[in-house]
């Protein structure tokens, strides 16, 4: 019994029915790569352009290349310093929940022990939790520690943020590390030190940069904390939150173009393990 | 160094840090939010829920989540369904779609901030195309609508990637046959979607949605750099009670109800898209 | 060059007894083989002598030190595992030559006795490849070299052949018995296939639940087996059961044909003959023909005999039909007889 809803096409239609579609499917993904870039390349333009350009009407939408607001940005009372100071929470924020995490990613995959699934439970909690509002309580911890308003207290605050995502992603790159690897090398001579740090440190170098690189820009580009717990020495994002109202608008986009080009280059870096990490979480 | 004691070992300093820095300030949150000058009681919620800019703000945090979590679980379903088909170009197209991920949501709200602002983009391509002759002021109380436009066009930009990623790798742990077999047995593409990707995505689906929706109510740096006080959200109130108000009790019972609707959250997202024992890839 | 003694070993993993009462020996430059389905606990035990398990009771010997508190490294061993585990970042070179360098020995002697036992693989013109440029078998021969170079006391293989495909595997088999004799090492190899097993071993250890049912040379195993899941395991196709009864004058009839057998008070055994030590005679068991298998060098004809199946092998060249009725006689010294309750032989 043939059914009566199939319908045939002939070849011709065939064909023309594959091309409408692909036609459509390529014009979607070149649609939606629009839709990503073309806020950024505006940012771009604006930042590129002189004060004068930024606030004149209507926009020219090539940019002038001129440097003028990036120049009164960096001349900017205490942006130097907000930008160095960026940098250096970042740069520990990455040094420690790298230091702090990876071995717990180890743990995690090596081993099977008491307490394993409530340790990992205790890890997508913090996932999950609205951090930033931790940054509250911990401000009045930080005066009484005499931690507040520093670089290292806001890295400590930062690290509580990216040490989920280190152990996380380091877990997973363990896991890609088979334990025979490190049992052939016992039996050939070496011990469980020396086993790591020459069969699988350098297979997972990478990665561990991989995630040392998403602690930075989770570091870099947090706001709210930031914000709480800095006051002199600010970090880049609590400066241009405070300034929004006050600052001129070349400013603020100067500003988000420096935020946003570390970014650019460090989700190159590491997206091939942007997905690792959400794989093996999903399990 | 003992093998046994050696797993333990290693997560200690984890343990440790995360216990001082995460469980420690959430009971002194919780602690501080039931504590007030007139001493354990819900005063400091019943200040917070009184002042005039709570149901507001509480509404507007609501309202935005409500409108940019399903467009954006589309818009990364879509996204998602596209690339896993794409061979050439696949690489660039997922970096290109994941950029917003490093993008700090300030960064992004000063991005669309450029395109709304009176002197911006958006305006710019009004007049060009005739539609207005003098550029409009769209980020005013005057306006409220086109405020909370721009905050989910942003909000939309920036945090689509969230999803997609966890969609993606979703994706791919699909084995092919589950669909060669549907299309043998006489489903279409629509319908190998409907039947076969989205029951087998439930999982990420349900991970990618907790995970949205409990940053939507965070929502902070972008209503800042786009509407300001124009449009107050439950972080930037918590903000104001802590730093103008100088009000902490207050601030810390703002926190704990922006935890509590993401547990809420949470629990019916888990609920809803709950998969039967047995029943998973 | 040393020899293995492995006392009274037992093994549990949290309520589960993985190994009870192991006792081996293995003399030095003797290969024996650990042979038994998965789960049985022949990894385990290797894993257990090669040190990356530990005992939950007993003592492993190898040479004249005692070795359960060692770690792998001080134990004189070297290990072949079933996925090869070869280094992916190092060269084919410096993976043969990985535990040398752990020993610190000087580079001229790492460099001749990496040749050496590559050019005993035939892979010394792969020394500068690395893992991924080369392919599973030739991934296997480097394992098996970078243990080899080691100079072992002791080499322990895990399966290390049932990744290969069925040829490979057939070349790799003989050639690993070579290198074995030629290098006159000690070797423990673990092993599903019964087939690999006889092939190889000096002795094979027959292991099921955790246990070691019989340990003997290959022949041995196959004509006289200790009990029930010995004769089973071993042989393909595998041996058949008949019930036999006790008759008058020592007797015992299967299947209402009398054969002499034991002297025992038991009123019940398991009559056991292989397929392939029945012929076709004018006396012998009452069979009828239902499935004929012609696989070439001879069929496998499968029978019925009093409503139990029996398998025989018979000649290529042999007229069947189905449904026709044989006699098939058994070589009387190849019969073995077994206990229905325990399994035990009581040949």
């Amino acid at each position: 019994m043939i059914k009566e809803n199939i319908s045939i096409l002939t070849p011709a239609q065939i064909l023309q029915r594959h091309k409408i579609g692909r036609y459509l499917y390529r014009t979607l993904i070149i649609v939606l790569c629009a839709w990503v870039l073309l806020p950024l390349y505006l940012l771009f333009v604006n930042a590129l352009s002189s004060s004068k350009a930024v606030n004149s009407f209507p926009k020219n939408f090539v940019p002038e290349f001129d440097f003028e607001s990036l120049i009164f940005f960096s001349q900017f009372a205490g942006m130097t310093s907000a930008l160095s100071n960026s940098i250096k929470v970042a740069v520990i924020t990455m040094i420690m929940s790298i230091v702090i995490g990876a071995p717990a990613g180890y743990a995690l995959s090596r081993f099977d022990f008491r307490g394993k699934s409530t340790f990992r439970l205790l890890i997508l909690l913090t996932r999950a939790f609205p951090l930033p509002l931790l940054a509250l309580p911990l401000a009045v911890l930080f005066i009484r520690t005499g931690l507040d308003d520093t670089i290292f207290g806001l890295a400590l605050v930062h690290t509580t943020l990216a040490l989920p995502f280190a152990v996380l992603i380091t877990f997973s790159i363990f896991s890609g590390v088979p334990i025979e690897l490190e049992e052939v090398a016992w039996t050939l001579g070496c011990n469980r030190l020396t086993g790591f740090t020459k069969v699988v440190l350098p297979l997972i170098l990478p990665g561990i940069a991989a995630s040392a690189i998403f602690a930075f820009v989770i570091s870099w580009n947090e706001v709210f904390a930031a914000a709480v717990l800095t006051v002199e020495n600010r970090t880049l994002t609590a400066f241009l939150l405070q300034n929004l109202d006050t600052s001129p608008l070349h400013l603020k986009f100067a500003g988000g173009f420096i935020l946003v080009i570390p970014a650019l280059i460090f989700i190159f870096a590491v997206r091939k393990y942007l997905f690792a990490m959400w794989g093996i979480a999903n399990r | 160094m003992n093998a046994k004691s050696l797993p333990y070992i290693l997560i200690l300093p984890v343990t440790v840090f995360l216990g001082v820095f995460f469980i420690y300030p959430f009971i002194l949150v919780s602690q501080q939010a039931f504590q007030s000058g007139a001493g354990v009681g819900l005063s400091n919620f019943e200040n917070v829920f009184s002042h005039w800019k709570f149901p507001i703000s509480l509404k507007n945090t609501l309202y935005l989540a409500a409108a940019v979590v399903p467009l954006q679980l589309g818009l990364a379903l879509l996204m998602a369904v596209l690339v896993t088909k794409m061979q050439r170009g696949r690489d660039l197209v997922i970096y290109i779609w994941t950029i917003p991920l490093g993008i700090s949501d300030l960064a992004a709200g000063i991005i669309w901030l450029v395109i709304f602002d009176q002197s911006g983009f958006l305006n710019s391509i009004m007049q060009s195309v005739g539609a207005i002759d003098r550029p409009i002021n769209l980020l005013s109380y005057q306006s409220p609508g086109l405020v909370f436009l721009a905050i989910a066009l942003a909000e939309i930009w920036r945090a689509t990637a969230i999803i997609l990623v966890i969609l993606v790798a979703g994706i791919g742990l699909i084995p092919k046959e589950y669909y060669e077999a549907a299309e043998v047995f006489g489903a279409n593409g629509w319908q190998r979607f409907l039947r076969v990707t989205l029951p087998l995505l439930r999982p990420s689906l349900s991970t990618a949605l907790v995970l949205r929706v409990i940053l939507a109510f965070e929502v902070f740096a972008v209503v800042q750099a786009l509407g300001g006080t124009l449009f107050p959200v439950l972080m930037s109130e918590t903000f104001k009670y802590q730093f103008e108000l100088l009000d902490s009790g207050g601030a810390a019972a703002l926190a704990l109800v922006v935890l509590a609707i993401s547990i809420t959250a949470t629990v019916a997202i888990t609920r809803i898209l709950r998969v039967p024992k047995g029943a998973t890839l | 060059m040393a020899e293995i003694k492995v006392k009274n070993i037992a093994k549990t993993f949290g309520g589960y007894k993985a190994l009870s009462d192991i006792n081996l020996t293995v003399a030095d430059q003797e290969f024996v083989v650990l042979l038994g389905a998965s789960g049985c606990g022949k990894t385990t035990l290797l894993r257990i002598i090669a040190g990356l398990e530990s005992a939950s009771e007993g003592e492993i010997w190898i040479g004249d030190r005692r070795v359960d508190h060692l770690p792998p490294k001080d134990r004189g061993i070297a290990l072949v595992f079933q996925n090869y585990a070869i280094f992916p970042h190092l060269s084919v070179f410096e993976n043969i030559g990985f535990g040398l360098r752990m020993k610190k020995l000087p580079e001229t002697e790492i460099e001749t006795r990496v040749k050496r036992t590559a050019e005993m693989m035939h892979i010394e013109q792969l020394l500068q490849r690395y893992s991924g440029e080369i392919s599973g078998g030739q991934r296997q021969r480097v394992a098996v070299a970078r243990a080899l170079a080691m100079e072992p006391d002791v080499i322990l293989m895990d399966e290390p052949l049932s990744n290969l495909d069925a040829l490979l595997r057939l070349e790799m088999r003989a050639e690993l018995k070579g290198i074995l004799a030629q290098s006159k090492t000690t070797a423990i190899y673990v092993t599903h296939d019964q087939v690999e097993a006889m092939s190889l071993a000096d002795r094979i250890s027959v292991m099921n639940g955790g246990r070691i049912v019989q340990a003997a040379p290959p022949i041995d195993v196959y004509r006289n087996p200790a009990n029930k899941f010995v004769a089973g395991f071993l042989g393909n196709p595998p041996m058949n059961f008949l019930p036999a009864t006790k008759g008058e004058k020592g007797k015992w009839y299967v299947s209402e044909m009398p054969f002499d057998g034991p002297n025992t008070y038991l009123t019940n055994l398991e009559f056991a003959i292989r397929p392939e030590d029945c012929v076709l005679s004018a006396q012998g068991l009452r069979a009828m023909v239902q499935v004929i298998e012609p696989l070439g060098p001879h069929q496998l004809v499968t029978c019925n005999i009093s409503g139990s199946m029996f398998r025989v092998i018979l000649e290529s060249d042999t007229a069947l039909s189905i449904g026709q009725f044989i006699r098939l006689e058994p070589k009387k010294d190849r019969i073995c007889w077994f206990d229905p309750t325990t399994g035990k032989s009581t040949s």
